[in-house]
């Protein structure tokens, strides 16, 4: 394969300002991971470094938040460059346009897009670099360039037997011009791609020395907490800063846009000073908000059509000609991300630059807001991207929020600061998953097969009214809103999918697997209850209804057939199922629970099969799926943010639980061999958990989960 | 002044004696890899080793820490953390990574008090330490490889 190479990339070589970028202004940022580089090095492209010693710096371009970036889209690049994986290191690009996604044009992470997006771009650099290498080497020998060969971090001359290493020809190759075209290798050469790798960052975080964005020294940085409205949409009538001026180590207390910072020379003072602010809030239009009456809300609400998503057929005379008919309503709550580092940032605001140090998952748009904000010019702010403790779509808020805050205090006190977020700073600070509400009917003929669908989704945007909007929303439909509905794949001749805008107030936002997090849910709950009422085994029902969707059945057929599908179970046990495509993959689950006299749920076992197309890192796509798997149980069993007087309940650990160890189920995941599309891995994992889980329950007791968290009290014998 | 004792360390600290441990050792003494999650005892991330013993850090005042030994992930004893390491590689544990000091810690106390632990074992000694990516199987087989590989007397 022959790809042009991105003009970017060549004017990227005449940039000097990435060597030596693991330290910026005497600030550690830490070990960068896999290799140690002890030597000079050498730039080749704006991704690949090489070091006299041998080290193969890669700059990766997708910020590390567990799902295995700085391993996978290195293993890209090498495996094109045929470098020596243990020689690998990597560090995180700064802010540039070359480091943008591929296709979304901004430097962002998420929604499962690293690898695909950058299949092409990093195996490309990956062979430009090995062009260079070859062009230096021949050169020193004066031979032909296609006579050399690369081995491992070498070039060989077959002819003569000579081989120089990659750090022996880093310099010179650096001075060359780089290829305008290059060759890909063809997939069944794949030395390292497609392998089981193991993480390049595993020991520096298990021994302490991983720095992630809370962790980030700065000399003379002040810490900052900010109390931030009560109720979502409140403003500051009036407040006195007296008594927390007086606190211990407090140093200031400055109003910003988003509430009050108190700034002092250690959290905990910043903390306790907070709890002595006086704050006169005019609550606003939310100051009532009260769950119990946006359900009712929501209720009336999907009493009227919404903007359809999708039609085909005539739903209405075919429900009304239809032999037997099914209604339900399903219900999910707002969820927080909750990831186990709280937000945080550091920012460095001067009269001549701006640094800031965060994990974020949206670079483009948190720089941005830091120039319009310290009114620098765009290159006198660098942001630097540090590990992220998770984040699960939290840390790429399209305000960049977390970052504004930082910026605006240390404009105003003129130190670094480090903002923290305290546990219940981020339960209560919003930008959740939305509550939804579906009302959902089928119809069946005489012989039981599906004749018409009808669904109707109450939920709120978060795109609109964001820079968004234009590629999000179409026709009036919030993509988002309805994803994993309005794409059902069962065949049904008559459809009517719909959506009814719920209105805005509460922030909300992606949520590891967005939409499809509350639409499959719905979906695979009620086929379930579909062929549950045409009296056919679930797996059946749904393999008939998906002749035309091959890569569902693959997954589902593999997650059923490893799950002993059909075998017998324990008394009080109960199998479950759900297939469900996202972010361009296919995953199945099947899922083993077991329903105590009170009504609690174990989930035994979790049979995983997903279709993401070619693997890069088997390893990867595992560890993705075992933890999608806990992270979906934990929002299905006990995940729930609620409101009462305009106020969020919950506020840590306590009362937003965790799935802990002991509730783990043994996840296995199966790959289904594929040479299709490529897709993603760090969230179509999650999906199908809830529903599998809820359809094993209506297994093993006969009941029925409409409604997310699942609650004991409505499963007690 | 507070006198802390931190991985066979001794320091005198100019600090409020209700100050939590975790931001002792974070703020004053840089000790980074011991990770704030949640500051009420829910999520273990700033696990680390009183006496001995698996604690808190978060609602473990400086004061009561005071004349006792306090060791860190970065302090922790080399044999354990040997074969607690090389079995969390093994099993390609982390993801985000950001609760591993602490699973490793709590971890550490269950290994030099049992050398064979048993699944129950190993939740009950683990259940106070949430990991949101859910790594649970991996620390759970890698407690039961470095279990393995304390017993056999070294990792290789």
């Amino acid at each position: 394969m022959i790809r042009l190479l991105d003009s970017s990339l060549r004017r990227f070589l005449n940039m000097s300002s990435l060597t030596g970028q693991g330290m910026v202004l005497g600030v550690c940022q830490g070990p960068a991971r896999g290799a140690e580089a002890k030597s000079p090095s050498f730039v080749l492209n704006a991704f690949v470094r090489i070091g006299e010693d041998d080290s193969v710096t890669i700059t990766v371009n997708h910020s590390e938040m567990g799902q295995g970036v700085y391993t996978a889209l290195p293993m890209l690049v090498v495996e094109e460059l045929d470098a020596d994986w243990s020689a690998v290191r990597v560090e995180p690009a700064p802010v540039d346009p070359v480091y943008n996604h591929t296709v979304r044009g901004v430097q962002a992470t998420g929604g499962s897009t690293s690898t695909w997006s950058e299949w092409e771009r990093l195996r490309s650099v990956g062979a430009q670099a090995r062009a260079m290498l070859i062009a230096a080497a021949a050169q020193t020998w004066k031979v032909d360039p296609k006579t050399c060969r690369t081995e491992n971090g070498q070039v060989v001359d077959p002819v003569s037997g000579r081989r120089l290493s990659y750090g022996q020809l880093a310099k010179k190759a650096s001075t060359l011009t780089p290829p305008e075209n290059v060759v890909l290798k063809d997939p069944k050469d794949f030395k390292l791609i497609g392998k089981p790798t193991k993480r390049l960052d595993t020991l520096e975080k298990i021994n302490g020395a991983a720095v992630f964005g809370i962790d980030v020294v700065v000399p003379n940085a002040l810490v900052a907490v900010i109390a931030r409205p009560p109720v979502f949409g409140a403003t500051i009538k009036g407040f006195s800063a007296d008594r927390a001026e007086k606190m211990d180590g407090v140093r200031h207390v400055v109003r910003i846009s988003r509430g009050v910072a108190v700034v002092a020379d250690s959290y905990w003072q910043a903390l306790k000073g907070r709890d002595k602010l006086e704050i006169d809030w005019d609550e606003g239009p939310l100051a009532d908000l009260d769950s119990q009456r946006q359900r009712e809300q929501y209720a009336e609400l999907a009493q009227q059509p919404g903007i359809v998503a999708r039609k085909e057929g005539d739903d209405a005379s075919a429900m009304s000609d239809a032999a037997v008919k099914l209604e339900a309503v399903y219900e999910l709550p707002y969820l927080a991300h909750a990831p186990l580092e709280p937000l945080n940032c550091v920012a460095d605001v001067r009269s001549d630059g701006c640094d800031i140090w965060t994990g974020t998952q949206y670079q483009t748009l948190g720089h941005k807001a830091a120039v319009e904000i310290t009114g620098l010019k765009p290159e006198q702010v660098k942001l630097h991207t540090m590990l992220l403790g998770g984040a699960f779509g939290r840390r790429g808020v399209l305000d960049s929020h977390f970052v504004q805050e930082a910026v605006e205090i240390s404009k105003l006190v003129k130190k670094p600061i480090k903002v923290l977020w305290s546990r219940e700073d981020d339960i209560r600070g919003g930008w959740y998953r939305p509550v939804a509400y579906h009302s959902i009917a089928a119809g069946l003929g005489e012989a039981g097969d599906l004749t018409a669908w009808r669904h109707r989704i109450v939920v709120q945007s978060f795109m609109m009214n964001t820079p968004l909007e234009g590629a999000m929303v179409v026709d009036g439909v919030d993509l988002a809103a309805v994803e994993g509905a309005a794409d059902l794949p069962y065949a049904v001749p008559h459809i009517l999918v719909d959506w009814r805008r719920a209105p805005d107030g509460v922030p909300t936002h992606w949520w590891r697997s967005v939409g499809h997090s509350h639409t499959a849910f719905v979906v695979e709950s009620f086929i379930d209850e579909v062929a549950h009422a045409a009296s056919k085994d679930p797996y059946e029902f749904r393999m008939a209804l998906l002749k035309d969707h091959p890569r569902h059945k693959a997954a589902l057929e593999l997650a059923a057939s490893k799950a002993g599908w059909g075998e017998p179970l324990a008394k009080g046990y109960g199998r479950g199922l759900a297939v469900h495509a996202s972010f361009k993959s296919f995953v199945a689950q099947v899922a083993e629970v077991s329903v105590s006299k009170e009504g609690k749920v174990k989930v035994h076992r979790v049979v995983c099969a997903i279709d993401c197309g070619p693997v890069v890192n088997p390893e990867t796509i595992r560890a993705q799926m075992e933890g999608s798997v806990v992270f979906g149980l934990t929002a299905a069993l006990y995940g729930r943010i609620t409101f009462k007087q305009g106020r969020v309940t919950q506020g840590n650990f306590d009362d937003y639980p965790m799935m802990r160890m002991h509730e783990a189920p043994q996840v296995e995941t199966y790959i289904v061999p594929s040479a299709d599309k490529l897709g993603g891995a760090g969230e179509p994992g999650v999906p199908p958990i809830a529903p599998a889980v809820a359809n094993a329950i209506f297994a093993a007791t006969g009941k029925r989960v409409r409604r997310l968290p699942i609650r004991s009290d409505e499963l007690a014998a | 002044m507070i006198n802390l004792r931190v991985n066979q360390q001794d320091y005198a600290l100019d600090i409020n004696p209700d100050t939590p441990l975790l931001w002792a050792l974070r703020e004053s003494l840089g000790l980074t890899g011991t990770k704030f999650g949640c500051g009420k005892a829910q999520c273990g991330a700033c696990t680390v080793h009183i006496d001995g013993k698996a604690v808190r850090s978060c609602v473990t005042t400086v004061s009561s820490a005071q004349g006792k030994e306090v060791i860190t992930i970065e302090g922790l004893q080399p044999d354990l953390a040997r074969f607690l390491q090389q079995a969390w590689i093994a099993e390609d544990t982390p993801q985000c990574g950001y609760c591993q000091t602490g699973q490793i810690m709590s971890a550490a106390v269950l290994l030099r008090e049992n050398s064979n632990p048993t699944d129950a074992d190993i939740d009950k000694a683990m259940n106070g330490n949430i990991c949101r990516c859910g790594t649970y199987q991996r620390i759970r087989s890698a407690i039961h490889r470095a279990a393995e590989m304390k017993r056999e007397g070294g990792g290789k």
